[in-house]
């Protein structure tokens, strides 16, 4: 079931298609990856989800209907990009405060809150302020403050900027836990190596338009080169043929691209039959990072301003 | 409903608990009070004390003094010494036991004006050189009024002085008028609006801009709308303000109570001298009577009234102002200037209305909202049509009610907006672009 849909969103500012003409669906309890280069509209994109904006055009469905920010906004945890907390509160009076925002009573927060420090072992931080912390500890207290009240969905926004291995993992773990929990979580990030390892779908938008959507898996398939990696020890009069093209070429390894009439299995018969000793033979699928940069820079990566009537 | 108390209770405590408050709320006032308290304590001992007499010594040449002088002063004692010249005495009023010695030259009568010598081995205070003229020029008088055949007695009663009262004629009866008390009150009002209208004003624009710069707005705009965000914080603050003055309020009964019990004395010689001197009984009870003259409930109204409305007023457009600047200091002052102007405006009108309250300027002041809560205030204690007060009144929650409007949606794009600061055209583009 798609716990989000976007219909046909636009946003317009004055000097710039912000958002033009989205579309997507996100699956209940799916770990979702909103890509893009910077000042692609991603987070106008996300503004108009947590109600921060109203979208100019279109129409989003939370969790079947139509979203209505006064009520559903309690249902969303945010992280923005640009970390914010009041920095000479108390760190327990501000979660508790922020949680109370969320719609949660008094008792019921501080509830949470004790959970959610006690996993993470703040609990000493209750009287700090939050200029006290380093910026490691404060993203920590953001990731925090944003879960706090079991939002469905949980938008993140470069969630690990900033935070060294350990509490990345451990933060990577709770993300995964709250989806298995049914949370579904939007993850926007640069970062393509975290993407692939923690995203089902994925959509990439550019200059206010949606130029991607799919499964990573069907995405990688989608821009697949037929490129395949031979580990044996080939010469290289053995590689004059038509079968193949040689992409790299090193004593132990080749990497060769097959045109879309031959199959891999004439590849493999050529070799064996000049009896090449072969140690391993695999598709070589390209990486979203490749895709990304590919994409991106065909669609001229930097936007311009424009005037809009 | 609920989210917006949040907000008003995050930013009332913060602030009321902040050491700053307590100082500038309870410090404040007590170091004004006891600064007086030690200057009325300084002063009462030098006039009251007895043991403090000073004597003088008189040559009287001219004969101004028949055998004794009369001391107005009871800390100047006279005596007339004879049979000495000025150049001998000079050197023995010190062996005599005098702190000073006057000569009166033989021609003081004739001549129009004269300078007479004083002297003392310490420099003589100004109050008592002061008495000490007084008794000569008095006596002067006296003499030449004798000599000219008029008795003293009868030109005393010819020049009795006139006072000059007010009386104000309504449709429910006559009352006396207070132009004084009335003119200190307003004044008093008038500065202590335009205060708090500027502090308490850039207070909020201040925690906006924390707000924004902070990038906590991000996260709470997903939590609440931005308008219920300004106004949190608006009436948050505005409560802080409203508690400073109930604080000073209450402080001021307490000194008042407290003052007699520690300074017995000073109310004892209080009352000793206005029993001694018909005139101070009848100022003091002059300012009680004009006092209660004064609607004290309608002044506290519309104190208040008008402290909420131009803060309110003054506070939404501080707020507008703060969500669109980031850190840069100077970028603000450029915005505030052209706020501070009617602030400024209305104070100088203040200062003109406190003296001619029904001049054209001062009803206009007192109407325009802009200025109205200062201006306003310094009329409100003489007696003004009722219908002015109305109009101004309506006037003002008419504009508080536009400008938190306005505010609301300049605000609501600013407190997102980063980089350049937006210029006056565009704050506009986003006041007046529907939602």
């Amino acid at each position: 079931m798609d716990f989000l849909s976007l219909h046909h969103l636009k946003k317009y500012f004055a000097d710039q298609k912000a958002v033009d003409d989205i579309s997507f669906n996100i699956k209940s309890g799916s770990i979702f990856g909103l890509l893009g280069p910077n000042g692609a509209g991603k987070t106008t994109l996300i503004r108009m989800i947590t109600g921060i904006f109203y979208p100019d055009h279109g129409h989003i469905d939370f969790n079947g209907q139509p979203f209505n920010p006064m009520i559903d906004s309690t249902k969303i945890g945010y992280m923005p990009e640009e970390r914010g907390l009041y920095k000479k509160m108390k760190i327990g009076e501000q979660a508790l405060y922020l949680a109370q925002l969320k719609g949660m009573s008094k008792s019921d927060a501080m509830a949470s809150i004790k959970k959610w420090f006690v996993k993470f072992e703040m609990e000493s931080w209750w009287n700090k302020k939050v200029e006290d912390l380093s910026k490691g500890m404060s993203q920590k207290l953001q990731f925090v403050i944003t879960v706090l009240h079991n939002p469905q969905l949980i938008i993140l926004d470069e969630p690990f900027s900033g935070l060294d291995p350990v509490n990345a993992n451990l933060i990577k773990e709770e993300i995964f836990t709250l989806a298995k929990n049914g949370a579904t979580i939007i993850f926007s990030t640069h970062r393509m190596e975290q993407v692939e390892e923690i995203c089902d779908h994925i959509v990439l938008v550019n200059k206010g338009k949606k130029i991607l959507d799919g499964t990573v898996h069907q995405v990688k398939q989608d821009f697949k080169e037929n490129i395949y990696k031979l580990g044996a020890n080939v010469i290289a009069e053995q590689l004059m043929t038509g079968l193949f093209e040689v992409v790299k070429y090193e004593p132990n390894q080749l990497l060769l691209k097959l045109p879309e009439y031959t199959t891999t299995n004439e590849v493999l018969n050529y070799f064996i039959n000049h009896n090449v000793q072969i140690k391993s033979f695999n598709e070589v699928l390209p990486s979203l990072n490749d895709i990304f940069i590919k994409i991106v820079e065909d669609t001229t990566a930097t936007r311009k301003f424009e005037s809009i009537q | 409903m609920h989210k917006i108390a949040l907000i008003i209770k995050r930013e009332y405590f913060i602030r009321v608990k902040k050491k700053s408050f307590l100082l500038t709320t309870i410090g404040v006032p007590l170091f004004i009070i006891g600064f007086y308290a030690i200057i009325i304590a300084i002063s009462m001992d030098s006039f009251g004390g007895g043991d403090d007499k000073n004597k003088i010594a008189v040559i009287d040449e001219a004969q101004l003094f028949i055998g004794k002088i009369e001391s107005s002063n009871p800390n100047i004692v006279y005596s007339i010494i004879k049979n000495e010249t000025e150049s001998n005495y000079i050197k023995k009023y010190k062996k005599a036991g005098f702190d000073a010695f006057l000569f009166i030259p033989n021609d003081s009568i004739t001549k129009t004006k004269s300078k007479y010598n004083l002297h003392s081995n310490t420099s003589m205070n100004l109050p008592l050189m002061s008495s000490i003229e007084e008794t000569i020029n008095e006596a002067i008088k006296k003499k030449t009024l004798i000599a000219n055949g008029i008795n003293p007695e009868a030109f005393q009663k010819m020049i009795h002085p006139v006072e000059l009262e007010n009386t104000v004629d309504t449709e429910t009866g006559q009352k006396k008028s207070f132009a004084d008390i009335a003119y200190g009150v307003s004044f008093a009002c008038g500065i202590l609006i335009y205060m708090m209208m500027l502090i308490y004003g850039t207070q909020v624009m201040r925690g906006v801009t924390e707000e924004k710069t902070n990038r906590i707005a991000e996260v709470m705009v997903s939590s609440v709308k931005p308008f219920q965000m300004m106004m949190g914080k608006i009436i948050g603050i505005g409560a802080v303000g409203l508690t400073q003055f109930a604080v000073w309020i209450f402080l001021m009964f307490l000194m008042q109570m407290a003052i007699p019990l520690v300074f017995p004395d000073m109310m004892h010689q209080i009352n000793n001298a206005s029993t001694a001197n018909s005139e101070n009984i009848s100022m003091a009870s002059n300012i009680m009577q004009g006092l209660s003259s004064l609607h004290l409930g309608k002044i506290l109204f519309s104190f208040l009234f008008y402290f909420l409305g131009g803060y309110l007023t003054y506070a939404s457009i501080f707020a507008a102002i703060g969500s669109v600047v980031s850190e840069d200091q100077q970028e603000a002052q450029q915005l505030v200037f052209p706020v501070m102007m009617p602030i400024i405006l209305g104070f100088v009108i203040m200062t003109k209305a406190v003296n001619e309250p029904n001049s054209s300027l001062a009803v206009f002041g007192s109407i325009f909202p802009l200025t109205s809560p200062i201006v306003m205030m310094g009329r409100i204690a003489y007696d003004i049509p009722n219908w002015q007060i109305a109009v101004s009144m309506l006037c003002l929650v008419c504009s508080f009610l536009f400008f938190t409007w306005i505010a609301g949606k300049i605000y609501r794009t600013g407190i997102l907006l980063y980089g350049k600061k937006p210029s006056w055209k565009e704050m506009i583009k986003w006041a007046v672009k529907k939602s």
